[in-house]
């Protein structure tokens, strides 16, 4: 039985635009002339590779079921009095079984990557009945690639998951901040005066608010009680397969509502210089209407601000998640958010001696989002203004 | 004779670049003896600015590095000293003066704190004794209440003090050599005569050498002891002031001069020089000006001509002056441009009235407080009356802030006039909403001043005509909208495959074509020229005016040409008002007003600027057999 979250709807319509941008390629004049320019640099394609790989990871992880319930002899449950199938409250997603054998090679408590044994000592029984306080042998030794975490879980699988997270409070964060701050922006910027007062207005009183407290309000109103990985209960099973109270939504749009005045505030800057250009009055003088010189002159020439503004907010709103998963109202554990592990790696590295590794797979993971990321936001800009296009 | 205070021999600065080496100046040599003026002159592009930059060693590294020749200042080699002795040479030895004084100057600072910071740089002194000096020095530079200024910020000055300061910080040292590049391009009329005086009377006080650069011809001509004419990174002429202007002997010299407007000009198509200074990665293995000379001859591309003596203290680098080369098999010329112009406008005759604005007044509201309540107004535009009449030009002249780019706007309808009468055919356009205005939208179009912010760089040059097209002309299909953006282009002179390119790839001037060609396409009767050719070279500048002549007499379009150059003026309008303060101070024919003016400011208008004697011109021919 599948079930989709709220968030999933996010990814996909990722990659709907993926897939509408390589259509439009194939035919539309501008996008095929900044998709040759992107081809010809080639740090943008491994940067490109780098995130359709996370994009990848991000999708299997978003289609998700729930298995029916096996009794003792191995047969499908039914409900006693409707006789349908009981399904297993866990739903598990492709990544969950594609990378099963990591996901359940689980050992006692804290491993090192590639070791063969436990990092702590224990005493251990020989067969002589003597008791030896040594470095118990793994389960599984030489499998975790990034070491195991307290209770013995994988931590490479569980940076995996924070792969989706992370992607979804990037994307989802940013595509409710984007139309905001264009829509708003441009229009104080181009029409001035009253509306100008009004957005601004708008802004200033919202960006006053200090943000995390307008945060921890909302998700304690909205958030308290959503989904938050693991189980699924009676109360997010109850529309059937689609899950929207998910606690990571709500990050999302709460996210997005507090930081769209940054860029506003840039856009209508620019909207003020631009509306003062000589082609746009050119293009007044033709008798075009405000929305028509919006459209083609304002919006495609603020456009860089956005993409430079969402690649360096990017990796802010992944530690954003992390602060607030700190203080109770970020990502549940059990979903796997970096902003988890690095709040888990703050006990850890207090410790003597150190346990690094759930710091280092979240930063290795965060580094190989938000480096490509930025690298292919910039080749973007630089191909879609003609003024940088080699002949 | 004693030292030259410098002398610039075999001088070579490259740049690297993505595209190869760019020789940006490519071997020049020149002296200035001291209290002497030497101008370089030349259209942009052509590295005026990185010689002067060279000269005060501070070409922008690593990109930019000196090749080869040496700059010997007091007789001392520069090129070869450290960064730390370089340092003591700039500002001490050596000073500058930039074009754009609102930029130079840091705003955050008094204009005293600058200026003193200066001069105790560079020289021992106390506190109270650089305020003492830089308090005389501003006396000297003519800026009234030293006192006063001195714990000025920037802001409150005007450009024409500002580059007063800008002077006074330069000479605050008592430098050997003064670079003044372009001191005066970005100043009005009026106060670009103050400037020049200023820096020939404190040269003539001081002594000081003073290196000018400037793309303004007329300049040059009373304020230059020796001139040399740069082109592509090289000198091509090199003479003093007198002989240059009496027997301009390089065929680019004589086109440069030609293509400056002035009254004497009037009805003639104004010469130009056809296509645009090579880039500096791929300059001709020959003479740099081969491809666009109107005397070119056979071996001119692939023999470089040195710039030799050709008449006493003439130097020229032309084969044509070249006895030896002229008899020697590569003379055969190329190509053999008349030396005659052809006559271009038609006759000016009282027409029929096709503008008529009639008390016009644009008021900007200064809001103020909370509440943003109106305190008061800015009258930009305050009572004027105009006649602009079918096929005729009327310029409208003025200093920068003088209101005569809001009444262009205003007229046109981009911005909304307080008060008066715009009656065009008849119909009051001031009563008009946008729906009612649509139709006089394609009648009345505008070109404006900066090719470079006129034209989206995001949309290809189609799109930027099909725009107008689109909005005003909704009948036309796809097909005749492309027949029609084909016409116009060809109608300016580029070609119609052009249209598929961004802005980017243009140079300037066909820019400024492509702005014309966007009005065109809507077929306008009236075009309202805002500094339409102001930011050109003067050699693309004559080629817009002529296109611009060649339009008004093949459509019979009007102009209203609003302008701060008076030369232009006086060659392409029929009448001029002069505007100042928001009104207009006097209304006349051109003829009339140039031979003729009544008010005072157009008399200090007319006096400030440049002038080349008229009858010099009759004594400018292209060299030839």
């Amino acid at each position: 039985m599948p079930v989709i979250l709220a968030t999933d709807l996010i990814v996909y319509f990722l990659v709907a635009m993926t897939i509408y941008f390589v259509i439009r390629a194939r035919s539309d004049g501008t996008v095929k002339a900044a998709w040759n320019e992107l081809r010809r640099n080639r740090l943008a394609m491994v940067s490109m590779f780098f995130l359709a790989l996370y994009l990848g990871v991000a999708v299997m992880d978003c289609v998700r079921w729930r298995d029916p319930v096996l009794d003792a002899d191995r047969e499908v449950s039914r409900s006693e009095t409707s006789g349908a199938v009981i399904y297993s409250p866990q739903a598990l997603s492709l990544l969950d079984r594609a990378a099963s054998k990591i996901r359940l090679n689980t050992e006692k408590t804290y491993s090192s990557p590639f070791s063969d044994h436990l990092f702590t000592k224990e005493s251990i029984e020989m067969p002589d009945g003597r008791a030896v306080r040594d470095y118990p042998g793994l389960k599984y030794p030489g499998s975790h690639w990034l070491g195991t975490d307290k209770v013995g879980n994988d931590v490479f699988f569980i940076a995996l998951k924070g792969v989706r997270t992370g992607i979804v409070i990037g994307a989802g964060t940013t595509i409710i901040i984007v139309p905001f701050a264009i829509f708003f922006g441009v229009i104080a910027g181009y029409y001035g005066g009253f509306t100008d007062d009004i957005v601004q207005y708008i802004y200033t009183t919202l960006s006053s608010i200090p943000g995390v407290l307008l945060i921890v309000a909302f998700m304690l109103l909205f958030g308290s009680s959503g989904y938050q990985g693991g189980l699924l209960s009676h109360r997010e099973t109850f529309l059937g397969f689609f899950v929207p109270n998910e606690r990571l939504f709500w990050l999302c749009l709460i996210l997005g509502i507090t930081s769209w005045t940054d860029l506003c505030r840039l856009i209508r800057g620019e909207t003020l210089k631009l509306r003062e250009l000589e082609y746009v009055q050119a293009s007044k003088a033709f008798g075009v209407t405000s929305p028509g010189i919006i459209y083609r002159h304002i919006v495609p020439n603020v456009m860089h601000l956005v993409l430079i503004t969402f690649v360096l907010q990017f990796s802010g709103l992944v530690l954003a998640e992390a602060v607030l998963s700190y203080i109770g109202i970020g990502v549940g554990p059990e979903m796997g958010s970096w902003g988890n592990m690095i709040n888990t790696a703050r006990l850890e590295l207090s410790r003597e001696p150190v346990v690094w590794w759930n710091l280092f797979g979240s930063f290795l993971f965060m580094f190989a989002l938000v480096l490509p990321a930025n690298i292919f936001g910039d080749a973007v800009r630089d191909a879609l203004d003609p003024r940088l296009r080699y002949r | 004779m004693s030292t030259p205070v410098i002398q610039v021999r075999d001088l070579k600065t490259y740049f690297q670049t993505p595209k190869g080496v760019a020789r940006a100046v490519d071997g020049i040599s020149f002296e200035i003896p001291k209290g002497a003026t030497f101008a370089l002159v030349g259209e942009s592009g052509c590295g005026k600015s990185v010689t002067a930059l060279s000269l005060i060693q501070l070409v922008p590294e690593p990109a930019g590095y000196i090749a080869g020749g040496e700059i010997l200042l007091n007789g001392r080699e520069i090129v070869v000293l450290t960064e730390r002795e370089k340092r003591g040479i700039r500002g001490n030895n050596i000073s500058m003066i930039f074009q754009e004084p609102m930029t130079s100057l840091n705003p955050v600072f008094t204009i005293g704190d600058q200026i003193i910071e200066t001069i105790k740089l560079h020289q021992k002194k106390t506190s109270a004794e650089a305020k003492a000096l830089a308090m005389d020095i501003f006396g000297k530079v003519g800026l009234p209440d030293p006192e006063g200024l001195i714990n000025e910020y920037p802001h409150r000055l005007s450009g024409g003090m500002r580059q007063r300061v800008m002077i006074a910080i330069a000479l605050s040292c008592k430098p050997d050599l003064l670079i003044a590049d372009e001191p005066t391009t970005a100043l009005d009329v009026t106060i670009q005569d103050q400037i020049i005086s200023l820096i020939r009377e404190v040269k003539e006080a001081t002594g000081t050498a003073v290196l000018l650069i400037t793309h303004n011809l007329a300049l040059v001509y009373r304020n230059a002891e020796a001139v040399g004419v740069m082109y592509a990174g090289k000198i091509v002429e090199l003479t003093t002031t007198r002989d240059l202007f009496r027997n301009p002997m390089h065929p680019y010299t004589v086109k440069l001069l030609r293509s400056i407007p002035g009254g004497e000009k009037r009805g003639k198509a104004l010469d130009t020089i056809p296509g645009t200074v090579p880039p500096a990665t791929s300059y001709p293995a020959g003479c740099h000006f081969s491809g666009r000379c109107p005397r070119e001859m056979e071996g001119c591309a692939s023999i470089y001509p040195e710039l030799a003596e050709r008449a006493a203290g003439h130097k020229v680098a032309c084969h044509l002056h070249d006895a030896e080369f002229m008899a020697g098999p590569s003379s055969k010329p190329l190509r053999h441009e008349p030396d005659s112009l052809a006559p271009l406008a038609a006759p000016y005759a009282q027409r029929k009235v096709l503008l008529d604005v009639k008390g016009l007044k644009t008021h900007y509201p200064i809001r103020k407080g909370l509440l943003k309540r109106v305190a008061g107004f800015v009258k930009a535009v305050d009572g004027i009356d105009l006649t602009v009449r079918e096929g005729s030009t009327l310029a409208l002249v003025g200093e920068s802030g003088c209101g005569k780019t809001t009444a262009g706007k205003s007229i046109i309808q981009l911005l909304r006039p307080t008060e008066g009468e715009i009656l065009f055919k008849g119909s009051d356009l001031a009563r008009m909403d946008e729906r009612q205005m649509k139709p006089f939208r394609s009648l009345i179009q505008i070109i404006f001043q900066d090719p470079y912010s006129s034209l989206n760089p995001r949309l290809m040059i189609k799109e930027t005509i099909e725009e107008g097209i689109r909005s005003l002309k909704p009948g036309l299909g796809r097909a005749e909208r492309e027949r029609k953006i084909t016409e116009v282009l060809e109608r300016v002179g580029l070609t119609p495959e052009m249209m598929y390119r961004y802005p980017h790839e243009f140079s300037g001037g066909q820019r400024q074509r492509i702005g014309i060609a966007r009005a065109l396409a809507v077929d306008p009767e009236f075009i309202v020229c805002d500094e339409a050719v102001s930011a050109l070279d003067v050699s693309v500048q004559a080629q817009i005016l002529n296109l611009l002549k060649s339009i008004q007499r093949d459509f019979g379009l009007s102009f209203l040409f609003i302008t701060h150059d008076l030369s232009v003026v006086e060659y392409i309008a029929d009448e001029v008002a002069v505007m100042y303060d928001g009104k207009i101070v006097e209304r006349n024919s051109t003829v009339e007003i140039f031979s003729n003016p009544s008010h005072d400011y157009t008399k200090k208008l007319l006096s400030a600027i440049p002038k080349i004697d008229p009858e010099l011109a009759g004594l400018w021919r292209l060299p030839g057999r």
